[in-house]
């Protein structure tokens, strides 16, 4: 970038502050930082100071004129850093100006020669090329000769930029000013205010950097965070709508979902809400997400505002989702925090971190609903757009769900959400006929062609189904208005089987009753047949005898 | 005490032969000799020389003046050009 041609920079190794600042603090010159007690000064400059001897082979001297070395080193141990190790390899050399005004008495003009020598032989010690001055100011309420320090201060500054060093300077918030004793008159190059805020019994760490000649740099409040893993900038902003689209695509781990969107499943990449109201089965859908992208071998970051770890793998368990298993095994990271934790940013900050330090495919934010109770929506609105530009621009998908307070005919979210959403999932659990019933329905899904039915949603212990509802002359009907209607057409169904069966019967017997009476009468008639045979015969041996007694007769009188 | 005829040690830190370190140096004598003859024995560190020493006894502003015994310590800054201001810081009382 152009900009950072004008001067070099050394990087503070501080997440976010580099990127900041396009690059760090000025190399060789002094850089102011400012703020109100407790707000981070002397961990910023200490974080400098470590970074520098231990990353980017610059040694450097902490002058400390407040804290002991001691407490500073285990003060920083908590975070991780080894400071005590690098005073041992003469890395890092600590000057303590301890200073007592009880024992100092003032005659005459003086100067702070033995301050210079002692930071000399300190920076010769160890071949800095950082300082740290933690807190300078503390002089002033050693030495009443204001004039003659102040001409110190100024020549010590100068004469630092003259050695090269890249000094971090720390100094108290004053009333109006940046610094209780204007120090910043004398820093010119760079001052960075650190703030804390509270705000609705919040409180927001905030860095600004006020000036930083010769080189752009954000002008806006940055939170910031000093938790376990030390200090961290996160420079949130608007990454605007160039993301990289994707189209391969993601199962829900509900097969029967993914079967409603023509191609099988969702965009990799895209935002995908999952709204519905009390009890509707949100946080179940959105496990489920990340326990199919945990399953296809990816990794899943899961916020939760409502439920803690352990509660939820406990209720996810129930319908079938172990999410334990990789939560063990590190593919799925749980993280659990009160939306009123932190305030928005922060928690919009952590997200960002966390993301950027697991780097996972899919993020469930559970549930953002959460963040209405308490913030503006404006500002939650700017928020989430943050997030999901943010998660586009990585390529990860992104499941929030949302809690909505009715569902009859009114399916707006708050803060205009749909726009910013990809696919909508809307869970519904409505009651018919004395039963509350629980399903989904597709409202949205950019890109795909999706069913336009509205499907049952059956949780139970072999997991989660997806049910079409009964279509018959009433209308669509699910639950057991459903399971009636189904148990009904059955019974018709088996009665009218019944009757056919019947009715085959009843010809088949009918034909075999028939068939026996024709045996009969066909019998009668042989019957007579054989009767009217022997007649015939008998009619006929008559009439033989007959004739035969006639020639008989007519034989005998002739002769 | 019953040491009171050993003359304490005073020692001054200077750095290098500036004006300011001149001037104290000379101020010094000068106080010693014409208010506290015999009491205080000088002796004049050139931190420049050896600037550990400068942390050794956490000396900041130079010219310093440095009063380890009698206890409590005391350090007078300056070049000692306020004749009065060194001496209430010098004194010993009347009873050592």
């Amino acid at each position: 970038m152009s900009s950072s041609q004008g001067i070099r920079k050394s990087p503070t190794g501080i997440d976010g502050f580099d990127d900041l600042t396009l690059g760090g603090v000025p190399t060789g010159r002094p850089a102011l930082v400012c703020g109100s007690a407790g707000c981070g000064k002397t961990l910023f400059a200490t974080t400098f100071l470590i970074h520098g001897a231990r990353d980017y082979g610059e040694p450097g001297v902490f002058v400390t004129f407040e804290e002991r070395p001691r407490d500073i080193v285990d003060n920083v141990a908590s975070l991780g850093f080894a400071l005590d190790k690098l005073v041992a390899d003469k890395k890092i050399a600590f000057e303590y100006v301890a200073l007592d005004r009880s024992e100092l008495e003032e005659a005459g003009d003086y100067d702070l020669e033995g301050l210079f020598l002692r930071l000399e032989a300190a920076i010769d010690s160890v071949g800095a090329k950082r300082v740290v001055l933690d807190t300078i100011e503390s002089l002033f309420s050693v030495f009443s000769n204001e004039a003659i320090l102040r001409a110190e201060i100024r020549r010590l500054f100068d004469w630092l930029k003259d050695k090269g060093m890249t000094t971090v300077i720390t100094a108290e918030r004053g009333d109006g000013t940046l610094t209780r004793q204007g120090l910043e008159e004398y820093v010119s190059d760079c001052v960075i205010l650190l703030d804390h805020r509270v705000q609705n019994q919040i409180s927001t760490r905030r860095l600004r950097i006020v000036k930083y000649r010769g080189t752009a740099h954000g002008t806006n409040e940055y939170p910031f965070l000093i938790d376990q893993d030390g200090f961290s900038v996160l420079p949130v902003s608007s990454l605007g709508l160039n993301h990289k689209v994707f189209e391969d695509r993601i199962s829900s781990g509900i097969a029967d979902l993914d079967n409603m969107l023509a191609g099988g499943g969702f965009h990799r990449a895209s935002s995908i809400l999952v709204a519905g109201v009390a009890g509707s089965g949100k946080s179940i859908v959105a496990a489920s997400f990340a326990e199919a992208a945990c399953a296809a071998g990816e990794r899943a970051l899961y916020f939760s505002f409502e439920e803690s770890v352990d509660q939820s793998v406990r209720n996810m368990k129930s319908v079938g989702i172990d999410i334990g298993r990789w939560i063990k095994s590190d593919k799925l990271r749980y993280i659990a925090t009160r939306p009123t934790f932190y305030s928005l940013e922060m928690h919009l900050a952590v997200v960002l971190r966390e993301v950027t330090k697991f780097n996972p495919s899919l993020v469930v934010l559970d549930p953002i609903s959460a963040f209405f109770e308490s913030g503006d929506p404006m500002e939650i609105q700017s928020m989430l757009l943050r997030v999901i530009d943010f998660l586009k621009g990585r390529g990860v998908t992104a499941v929030f769900t949302h809690l909505m307070h009715g569902q009859d005919g009114n399916v707006q979210t708050e803060s205009g959400l749909s726009s910013l959403m990809d696919a909508w999932v809307l869970l519904l659990n409505r009651e018919v006929n004395g039963e509350f019933n629980r399903e989904l329905y597709l409202l949205k899904a950019r890109g795909t062609a999706h069913s336009n039915q509205v499907r049952e949603f059956i949780m139970s212990d072999d997991g989660l189904k997806l049910v079409p509802p009964y279509l018959g002359e009433n209308g669509a009907l699910t639950g057991s208005a459903r399971k009636n209607e189904e148990a009904r057409s059955r019974r018709t169904e088996m009665q009218r089987k019944a009757d056919v069966l019947r009715a085959q019967q009843q010809i088949q017997q009918k034909r075999r009753r028939a068939k026996a009476q024709i045996e009969a009468l066909q019998a009668e008639l042989d019957a007579d047949e054989i009767g009217l045979k022997a007649m015939t015969q008998d009619e006929e041996d008559y009439l033989r005898q007959a004739a035969d007694d006639k020639s008989e007769m007519e034989r005998s009188r002739k002769s | 005490m019953t040491s009171t005829k050993r003359p304490r040690k005073l020692i001054l830190y200077v750095a290098g032969q500036t004006p300011k370190s001149l001037a104290a140096i000379a101020n010094l004598e000068r106080i010693c000799a014409e208010h506290l003859p015999g009491q205080y024995e000088i002796q004049v560190i050139d931190l420049r020389q050896d600037p550990k020493l400068a942390r050794e006894h956490s000396i900041v502003a130079i010219p310093t003046l440095v009063r380890e015994l009698p206890v409590p310590l005391r350090k007078i800054i300056g070049d000692l050009s306020d004749t009065h201001k060194v001496l209430v810081n010098l004194k010993i009382s009347d009873s050592t």
